[in-house]
């Protein structure tokens, strides 16, 4: 059953405690949202569904008084409302709990949730506090203890801190942006219950994600973002994961191709008791061994901050292990530089593309030359060939569809996928032996994310090893031969994705060794 | 508050060069304002001032000669800062780097015996090597243990101006009727030759004008360049694409310091002839440059244009002084001026004013199969 997205008729209006009509917002060159309307009622969750890039964050920084709507309206139980500043949200009622958390790391629980907050006595409020803390803990099923310091709990963990502040703080209406995206299934599953039981006690809760399966479970209605507008608006009753689908991706996405051949015995990559400090000198890497074949797609999952980084890094030179070896196909590359390992055949398609991956203030030509500037035919002697240039330019835009108004564009104007596409037109026009693929679709759209899916399956056919570190489950099962998980350093296994299961994986990421039943704890460094 | 008004401030995604330029070109002209107010003050009548400035400096011959010789360590330590600052190397350093060039070229001027044809190039690669090397170990320290090299660079330059005071007071200590210290006089035959009867010495010039073009080359054309503008844009790409950041900032403090050093030949072996006292050698140039090069904005050959602005900011301060009774500090009033107003103006560069709230619109995403 879905409804037109029309402006919510009167008589909805004033049993909702919140409602949002047609709000529109502009940022240069872009419109995020797009006369969007959304609602919410008391004791309802209502998850907001949308890709990353839909509109979904601008909207509740709109609600949480961060940005202010360029046209539309805001109402709190049928009453107009103008925020000015998250303080004015916070004042009437409204609590956000962010993707990455505001928590001074140093401070207890309780300091951090007596931060900011009104109505404490001015000498020792802490102390009052942590009866307060303690009772509403328990009854939502947020148990945490005040006096625990923030950075020595997991991540799971300071979420509930986080909730908690924003219940103390007197929120009637609670805003969890993507709040899945730091935990481990298990802890999910108790986010979801404490979700149910704040719905019991009236409050209300907007759910932002780009999960379906989750929104599925836990939301009453579900509203579908699509490029900054509101594309559809479903009740849970009548839905489907597939409506949903099809309302968050719009185009029909071709196929993927079946895995064709079977990898080759022999190994493009192995590491050998590999270990890598962090920039803290914390162990970040303890004696990981494992080996990725030609022609195949190894994926690394694990929560972010469990060593995934590191591992990154001391494969494409960024970052070198203190004890253990490192062979491409046969050759000891341990102790190469970035440059050495490029040279030697590593491809690395970073994480942070914007910061790392591209220069932003360059044209796309220079970019497009970033690693291999050195070499010929780019380079003659100490000059460069920018003749030579151009025409690699011109063609790698013509072959990876970058849309670009020119090669001569500075690369910060270009949208997320189409940096991508430049990344990847640059790391594989080399030949690599290794792929090192570090989330490489986060943030991309449908049809990029499978342009990059695509590329990467190529790459594993001409025989390349690639390594693909991705924090999404599907992503993995979909395109990896085999998974290994990563956990707090460690690795905890490698299964074979045809027959692995997300049970299984979601305990090796959070600590649980195959065959035993401790339960571990999760990874502080996120 | 400006919605009121029917308008709102839009952030500007890429600044366009043309208002780059209407926007600095606006904001000297307001500092010269501001400097027209302040001979208000000092009782005299603005417009008297700058007529007689304007007169002395650049319509008169030897005064324009004068503007041009203020310019000319200006224009060489100018691109050299122009060439750091790329790299996001802030090098405050160049005071000193053109003294250690001074010193480098008076001590072969004095000590080393060469024939007059090797001495005087002899003089400019000493002193560009001096000047490097008085780079060098904020350059070192800044790229090993990442300490400030603004604090660094700046710290050398008094480090520098004692050994001079030392070498002009002590070993080098000349004859003097004047009381006055400073070192013997060089050899005539190592005296820069100067434009007819002007005081301006056009071999520094040619070596500035050629220095310009060598940095828009090597940015340009050459890797080394390449490698300076990523460092400088993009330190975390630069590590991605394993630029040695050693490597190109050692070079780079090479040609930045050292060009600072061949300003520093310039004003001994072309003006003095002999080595001076530090604040007779450089007026504050090294100071200076760093508004040259701000000016500039990345662009070496600009870094001649507002060179000679601030040769002839320089040289109309000298005019103040003679002319029209005004202290010549007023130099560094009106240099100061101009500093702030540039960086008042950035703020107009980033966002520009848009009438309504109906803005035109574009998608930049555009789908592709």
């Amino acid at each position: 059953m879905i409804r037109a997205a029309a402006p919510t008729p009167t008589a909805v209006k004033t049993a909702s405690l919140l409602s949002m009509e047609n709000i529109s917002k502009r940022f240069p060159g872009v419109l995020a949202n797009d006369c969007v309307s959304f609602d919410v009622r008391a004791g309802e969750v209502h998850a907001l569904l949308g890709e990353n890039g839909a509109g979904k964050t601008t909207l509740m920084n709109i609600l949480y008084g961060l940005y202010s709507p360029d046209e539309g309206e805001v109402r709190l139980s049928g009453e107009l409302v103008n925020f000015r500043s998250p303080k004015d949200a916070m004042n009437r009622g409204i609590g956000l709990v962010a993707q990455h958390f505001h928590l001074a790391r140093r401070h207890t629980v309780a300091e951090n949730i007596a931060l900011g907050l009104k109505g404490t006595p001015f000498l020792f409020p802490v102390r009052e506090l942590s009866e307060r803390i303690r009772k509403l803990g328990q009854k939502y099923g947020l148990a945490v203890d005040p006096n625990a310091r923030v950075w020595q709990l997991s991540p799971g963990e300071q979420q509930r801190v986080e909730i908690l502040k924003a219940l103390i703080q007197g929120a009637k209406i609670l805003i969890l942006d993507e709040p899945t995206s730091v935990l481990t299934p298990q802890e999910a599953e108790s986010l979801f219950k404490v979700l149910e039981q704040m719905k019991a006690e009236g409050e209300a809760v907007i759910f932002i994600s780009h999960k379906l399966d989750e929104v599925m479970t836990i939301a009453e209605r579900v509203t579908v973002l699509r490029k900054g507008a509101v594309v559809g608006m479903l009740e849970k009753k009548g839905a489907s994961p597939s409506q949903l689908a099809q309302l968050m991706m719009g185009r029909k996405v071709t196929p993927l191709r079946q895995k064709s051949k079977p990898p080759l015995e022999k190994a493009a990559l192995s590491l050998n008791d590999v270990w890598v400090r962090n920039s803290r000198g914390v162990e970040a890497l303890k004696g990981v061994s494992l080996e990725i074949r030609q022609g195949e797609i190894l994926g690394v999952a694990g929560v972010a901050g469990n060593g995934q980084g590191e591992l990154i890094e001391a494969l494409t030179g960024l970052h070198q292990p203190h004890r253990g070896t490192i062979s491409l196909k046969g050759k000891d590359v341990t102790t190469l530089s970035a440059k050495g390992l490029f040279e030697a055949g590593v491809a690395h398609i970073p994480e942070d593309r914007n910061h790392m991956g591209i220069v932003p203030s360059m044209s796309v030509a220079e970019n497009l030359v970033l690693r291999q500037y050195r070499y010929a035919p780019f380079a003659r002697g100490e000059m460069l060939d920018w003749k030579e240039v151009t025409r690699f330019a011109d063609t790698s835009i013509k072959d990876y569809e970058v849309a670009t108004p020119s090669k001569d564009t500075l690369a910060r104007l270009l949208s997320g996928g189409n940096v991508q596409k430049l990344i990847l037109a640059r790391e594989l026009s080399g030949d690599p032996k290794l792929v090192v693929a570090a989330h490489p679709t986060y943030g991309l759209d449908v049809s990029a994310a499978a342009l990059t899916h695509n590329l990467l399956l190529r790459q594993r056919e001409r025989g390349a090893g690639v390594l693909l570190v991705s924090e999404d489950l599907d992503e993995l099962l979909k395109l990896a031969d085999r998974i290994a998980v990563l956990f707090a350093g460690k690795l905890m296994g490698i299964v074979d994705a045809e027959t692995a299961d997300r049970e299984q994986l979601g305990l090796m990421m959070a600590g649980v060794e195959q065959g035993l039943g401790d339960r571990g704890r999760g990874s502080e460094s996120v | 508050m400006l919605e009121r008004f029917g308008y709102r401030l839009e952030p500007r995604v890429n600044p366009p060069g043309h208002i780059v330029f209407l926007i600095t070109l606006a904001a000297v002209a307001i500092a010269l304002f501001l400097t027209g107010v302040l001979f208000a003050v000092f009782g005299v009548n603005p417009f008297q001032a700058y007529g007689t400035i304007l007169n002395k400096t650049l319509f008169n011959f030897r005064g324009f000669t004068e503007v041009v010789r203020k310019a000319i360590p200006l224009i060489l330590a100018g691109v050299g800062l122009v060439l750091a600052f790329r790299a996001q190397f802030w090098n405050i350093g160049a005071e000193g780097q053109i003294l250690a060039g001074a010193v480098a070229a008076s001590g072969f001027a004095l000590f080393v015996p060469l024939p007059p044809f090797l001495m005087i190039p002899a003089m400019f690669l000493a002193g560009f090597i001096a000047g490097g090397l008085w780079g060098f170990l904020p350059a070192l320290l800044k790229v090993r243990l990442g300490v400030n090299e603004i604090i660094t660079t700046l710290m050398m330059n008094y480090i520098a101006l004692y050994i001079v005071r030392w070498l002009i007071n002590g070993p080098w200590k000349g004859q003097s009727t004047t009381g006055f210290s400073y070192s013997e006089k060089f050899e005539r035959a190592f005296w820069l030759p100067t434009l007819g009867t002007t005081r301006l010495h056009w071999p520094t010039l040619a070596i500035g004008i050629l220095l310009a073009l060598f940095v828009t080359f090597l940015l340009a054309r050459m890797k080394l360049g390449f490698e300076i503008r990523i460092m400088g844009e993009s330190p975390n790409a630069a590590r991605y694409a394993g630029i040695n950041f050693f490597k190109t900032t050692m070079l780079l403090i090479l040609f930045s310091a050292g060009a600072a050093g061949l300003a520093g030949v310039g004003e001994v072996a072309g003006i003095h002839h002999r080595l001076v006292e530090p604040n007779s050698i450089s007026l504050g140039y090294g100071y200076t440059a760093i508004i040259v090069a701000l000016l500039a904005r990345g662009n070496p050959l600009a870094a001649i244009g507002s060179g000679l602005f601030l040769g002839w900011v320089f040289a109309s301060g000298d005019i103040m002084r003679v002319s029209l009774g005004i202290p010549s500090q007023m130099t560094g009033v009106v240099s100061g001026l101009i500093l702030l107003c540039i960086i008042c103006a950035e703020p107009f560069m980033r966002y520009r004013l848009v009438r309504g709230s109906s803005p035109p619109l574009s998608q930049t995403e555009t789908e592709v199969a």
